[in-house]
């Protein structure tokens, strides 16, 4: 089977994000990129489906500017067999990126997509139900355990009521939380490995998708501080002010 | 003046107050607001959402096949169901993201994810990276905007409202690749740290891991999650996943209870989109008081007791 | 894994090596090691680059500067009192016509990127943990582990290090390298020597209100908040786009155990030129990381069998200019030409001694060790050096930074004119969130202290704790439960500059490498 795993390169979670002083984005310069946590999950789940004897070739999938080849030979580096960047200079939105994936998927014939649930970055949270919908095939989102027999996945999904299971037919679109697994450690060995994996790179404009309606950005404003409230004198007059606020 | 969809959550018997918060975004946005039940049963929840104040209609379609909430399954319901809809909305929970980006691509619409304000019936604010950018952006008006609500940011619609309640139905062909298992609720007799809507959390100032049966007994007095800052656990006074924090849990309650918490920044950065922050400590200087809304200087060996009868006096 | 040559750090000096080496023998195969989740992520320096290095190492490298740097201006040298500001004549050290500001990080970022063009593998995340030694020989290094538990056993993703064999292994560390201690030990190569003395530097990167910037002054100052026995000084770069370098440098001799050289930065940052400077402002990044300052009396020797120190990691800083990148680089770029030549490290030692590097550092050799004696001979004798050119003829001495401490009660100097702070960070913990530092919490403490019964016993009386004190990060903590006082080591908030392991008054601390790509994650710094 092909496992298409999508690799987003991202502002590293470590990284204090910054709002530029002009309101047009986050500061970028000199900061940290990395491969989005969520995919990193997303490929240690294909890869342990490979180690677990199913036939598989992983294809992990950038969309983005050159530099995330930097993330593609990570991914290379965990296991992946080999790579795809989707080339633009243009930040993706999640349609137009479901779209780009939905053309690749078609293209590759592949049975199973496995994205991150989000990007840390937008935190969009959509780019794999809607591939799954213009795929027209099932999705299992939020997954925490994913167990696959013959054509059938079993998804257990980390839902607000508690964990929900559900059953879907390959080919599917799972994307992951963070308790699905924990990602390996790249080993030195395999960066070097790594560097003659193969990696093609396709322009975006190369693939014939029609751009998809986009967001318009207006302003980006760093998040309100909070003002601190006031103190109150003793237990009486504290369990009063939480009436008061309607916590109680 | 526009047309809104709201798609009601629930859990097949009890409509999920996320609802009532996605109707005040509604209402925010301005227009005539319906509610969509897709359920196998859809009556009592139904009433419920009729009586959400702001509501024209409450629409029940009900069929066996929407007795679970799957995506797959009503998506292509939803789509059906939105034509003639300015927005459709729907509440920024597990299931509300699972839904409606599925519906969102089979309408060719750019989602909005997370609206935390309306600044006019196509301008939202929205969140990015966990919270630390707040982005205000415009979602084309055509064919329809489809949003999901931050629940966090909205407080519920006030009831006391009567909407009609109307039947509807969609000829929409429903997949069979999508079956339901089972639902595992939660059984853990506290809630979940991540997703409790009350969380205590006790630091260095509780001293010790026998002192720190307080706190337990505190937050099981106010049905809340137990949560700790950084010098709790390193002192080894908790496990890790009790840390809320920078590199902890990122959680936004209603209620956070900080108690015997310095409120070192790596801290605050966990809880800045709690709704009410209690800080109780006994150095008036400690930097939680700066964005606690409520704040208590004393003994919290005192204080907690004293605050527990309280309580009871209030059952 | 084999290499011909793995170069442990990529800093400038280990970098500028890979790629001289590449340059002249383009067969050789190379690799570099960085603990740093990327290269620049743990370096930290002032910085007033001299660029002739550079120039000769890469002459395109101002065609595409790296994020940050601004050609120098107009240097400024003050003595600050509590509330005056007094302009002293610029010493011709701290002249900085044609040289840049630079951000040392972004640099070294960029370097990285033309080592790799050439064709020099670059691993980080990847820390030496420890050197490999057969016969008497160095034949390479051991990386870290990776996925330890707590108590030192391997988790469920546990990878073990891998051994990286090589004919030459250079030591480009940086100060008080972990790997470079041992074999500083292992092979003596401090014997005869003075011993190593050293600084600690705390930096952070400042956006101002617009306006106030002055792009390529450079401002430094001596005198308070640091009284005239102990060596300290400030500076503060102005960069383009309303930011600003503001940092304080201070000798780890200093004698007070209730010194702490965190909070004379930040009361410097409060003296009322400087405090009008950043009032408003925001602080982007920040970090500390300390530097050696003993100069060529302590320099060790610096080669081994099967190895070779280069830059900070052996000492090659020149302290009355306050510069180390251009004698990193050098001292980088003349190992590799020792290499291309002659294939090992045999002879680096003298090679080095003959180059202009060694005779720069010979000249001021005893400007630093002069200000034993305090800031007013310090500053005479520095004249005096300086119009002497160097050439009187004696050598003063360093002594060990961990055993100038004063005991507690032994005549310490009188409590600080400290003021009321109000600029960020608030504290330790504040100041550690600008650095960005993160080490997964999973992983055995970093930080070796073998003898904790000297923390709670002898260390409290003798000195009450200074580790406490010292460490910019507020690692060091004496908590007491139930009357028991412990000694709790925060190692997540470490940001790798190493001054426990030299300040200690016991040298009963030993910073080791944690799980690769733990520790700051600086930004421009």
């Amino acid at each position: 089977m092909k496992i298409i795993v999508g690799i987003k390169r991202v502002v590293d979670y470590s990284v204090r994000v910054q709002v530029k002083k002009d309101g047009s984005g986050v500061e970028t310069s000199g900061v940290k990129m990395s491969i989005n946590p969520f995919d990193e999950i997303a490929l240690e789940e294909a890869l342990r489906i490979r180690e677990k004897g199913t036939q598989a070739e992983v294809i992990a999938v950038s969309i983005g500017p050159g530099d995330a080849q930097q993330q593609l030979r990570t991914a290379l580096a965990m296991g992946a067999d080999r790579a795809i960047l989707v080339e633009t200079a243009d930040a993706i939105q999640p349609l137009m990126a479901a779209r780009i994936f939905h053309e690749l998927v078609k293209r590759e014939n592949a049975d199973l997509v496995i994205l991150g649930k989000q990007a840390i970055d937008d935190d969009s949270n959509q780019t794999g139900q809607m591939l799954a919908a213009l795929w027209d095939r099932p999705q299992a989102t939020f997954a925490s355990r994913v167990e696959l027999k013959e054509q059938t996945l079993t998804v257990t999904r980390e839902v607000d009521a508690g964990l929900e299971t559900i059953a879907v037919d390959l080919p599917a679109v799972v994307t992951t939380d963070l308790r699905l697994n924990t990602p390996r450690f790249v080993k030195m060995p395999d960066i070097m490995k790594a560097k003659s994996k193969p990696l093609a790179t396709i322009k975006l404009d190369e693939l014939g998708i029609a751009a998809a309606p986009t967001l318009q950005a207006v302003r980006f404003a760093p998040p309100q501080q909070r003002a601190g409230g006031h103190k109150v004198a003793d237990v009486p007059a504290l369990v009063a002010a939480l009436k008061d606020k309607g916590v109680l | 003046m526009g047309k809104i969809l709201v798609i009601a959550e629930h859990d097949g018997k009890k409509l999920n107050s996320a609802t009532a918060r996605a109707v005040s975004c509604a209402h925010a946005i301005g227009g005539d607001i319906d509610i969509a039940v897709f359920a196998g049963d859809a009556a009592a929840i139904a009433d419920a959402a009729a009586k959400l104040q702001h509501v024209k209609r409450v629409l029940k379609i009900e069929r066996a096949e929407n007795a679970h909430q799957l995506a797959a399954v009503l998506a292509p319901q939803i789509v059906k169901l939105a034509s003639g809809y300015s927005h459709v909305l729907i509440p920024s929970t597990t299931f509300g993201k699972d839904v409606l980006p599925r519906v969102a691509a089979l309408l060719g619409v750019q989602q909005v994810s997370d609206v935390m304000n309306v600044v006019d019936a196509t301008t939202f604010v929205r969140p990015m990276y966990a919270g630390n950018a707040i982005v205000t952006v415009k979602a084309p008006a055509e064919p329809c905007i489809l949003a999901t609500v931050r629940t966090a940011s909205w407080q519920e619609a006030g009831t006391g409202g009567s909407a009609e309640i109307t039947s509807a139905s969609t000829d929409a062909a429903i997949p069979s690749h999508t079956r339901f298992v089972e639902l595992n609720a939660q059984q853990s007799d506290r809630p979940d740290l991540q997703s409790a809507p009350r969380v205590v959390s006790g630091g260095r100032g509780v001293g010790s891991k026998e002192n720190f049966e307080i706190i337990y007994k505190f937050a099981d007095k106010l049905g809340a999650a137990v949560g700790a800052s950084r010098a709790a656990v390193d002192a080894g006074f908790v496990p890790n996943d009790l840390q809320v924090g920078q590199t902890g849990k990122i959680i936004a309650p209603d209620l956070y209870v900080a108690v015997g918490i310095s409120g070192a920044i790596q801290h605050l950065t966990g809880i800045k989109d709690a709704r009410t922050i209690v800080a109780i400590n006994k150095d008036p200087d400690a930097p939680i008081f700066q964005v606690a809304d409520i704040g208590l200087v004393g003994d919290l060996f005192k204080i907690l007791p004293e605050l527990e009868q309280e309580l009871d006096k209030l059952k | 894994m084999t290499y011909d040559v793995v170069v442990v750090g990529a800093g400038p000096a280990g970098l500028a090596c890979a790629i001289r080496l590449k340059q002249l023998s383009p067969d050789k195969t190379v690799c570099v090691l960085e603990k740093g989740s990327q290269v620049g992520a743990h370096i930290l320096s002032g910085c007033v680059m001299e660029p002739a290095p550079l120039d000769e190492l890469l002459p395109e490298w101002r065609k595409t500067p790296p994020a940050i740097c601004v050609p120098a201006a107009k240097d400024e040298f003050v003595l600050l009192t509590r509330t005056g500001r007094l302009r002293l004549p610029t010493p011709p050290q701290m002249n900085n016509h044609g040289n840049f500001i630079v951000s040392l990080g972004s640099l070294c970022a960029w370097l990285a990127t033309q080592a790799e063009a050439l064709g020099v593998d670059v691993f980080p995340g990847f820390p030496a943990a420890a050197p490999l030694i057969e016969d008497g020989k160095v034949i390479g290094v051991r990386c870290g582990d990776m996925g330890l538990e707590k108590d030192g056993t391997p988790g469920p993703n546990f990878a073990a290090g891998v051994d990286i064999h090589a004919g030459v292994t250079v030591l480009a560390e940086g100060c008080r390298g972990s790997v470079s201690k041992r074999l500083i030990r292992e092979f003596k190569l401090d014997a005869d020597r003075s011993p190593q003395t050293y600084g600690i530097g705390l930096k952070e990167l400042w956006q101002l209100p617009p306006g106030r910037a002055k792009p390529g002054l450079i401002q430094h100052s001596i005198g308070w908040p640091v009284d005239s026995k102990t060596y300290g000084g400030s500076f503060i770069y102005h960069l383009d786009n309303d930011r600003v370098y503001v940092g304080f440098v201070i000798g780890l001799d200093y004698e007070n155990p209730d010194f702490m050289p965190f909070e004379a930065f930040q009361q410097f940052k409060h003296h009322p030129s400087v405090k009008a400077l950043l009032e408003g402002g925001e602080i982007v990044s920040a970090g500390a990381r300390a530097l050696a300052e003993g100069g060529i009396q302590s320099l060790p020797k610096l080669e081994m069998p099967g190895a070779m120190l280069v830059g900070d990691a052996a000492g090659t800083l020149n302290v009355p200019k306050i510069k180390g990148v251009h004698t990193a680089l050098r001292s980088g770029m003349l190992a590799a030409e020792h290499l291309a030549a002659h294939g090992s490290s045999e002879g680096f030692d003298a090679f080095w001694r003959s180059s202009a590097s060694a005779k720069e550092l010979h000249k001021i050799r005893n400007i630093r060790p002069g200000f034993h004696k305090g800031l007013w001979v310090g500053l005479l004798n520095a004249a005096l050096e300086t119009i002497t050119f160097g050439k009187l003829p004696w050598t003063l001495r360093n002594h060990n930074d961990w055993q100038s401490l004063k005991k507690q009660g032994d005549n310490l100097a009188a409590a600080e004119d400290y003021v009321a702070r109000t600029l960020p960070p608030r504290d330790r913990l504040a100041s550690v969130y600008f650095a960005a530092t993160t080490h997964d919490e999973h992983q055995p403490a970093h930080l070796k202290v073998p003898d904790t019964s000297i923390c709670v016993g002898r260390c409290v009386t003798e000195y009450a704790n200074p580790c406490t004190r010292f460490c910019p990060a507020q690692v060091y903590e004496m908590v007491e439960e139930n009357g028991v006082k412990r000694l709790q080591i925060n190692a997540a908030n470490c940001v790798h500059c190493k001054t426990c392991d030299i300040k200690d008054p016991y040298e009963n601390i030993t910073w080791t490498t944690p799980e690769g790509g733990s520790g700051p994650n600086y930004q421009n710094l």
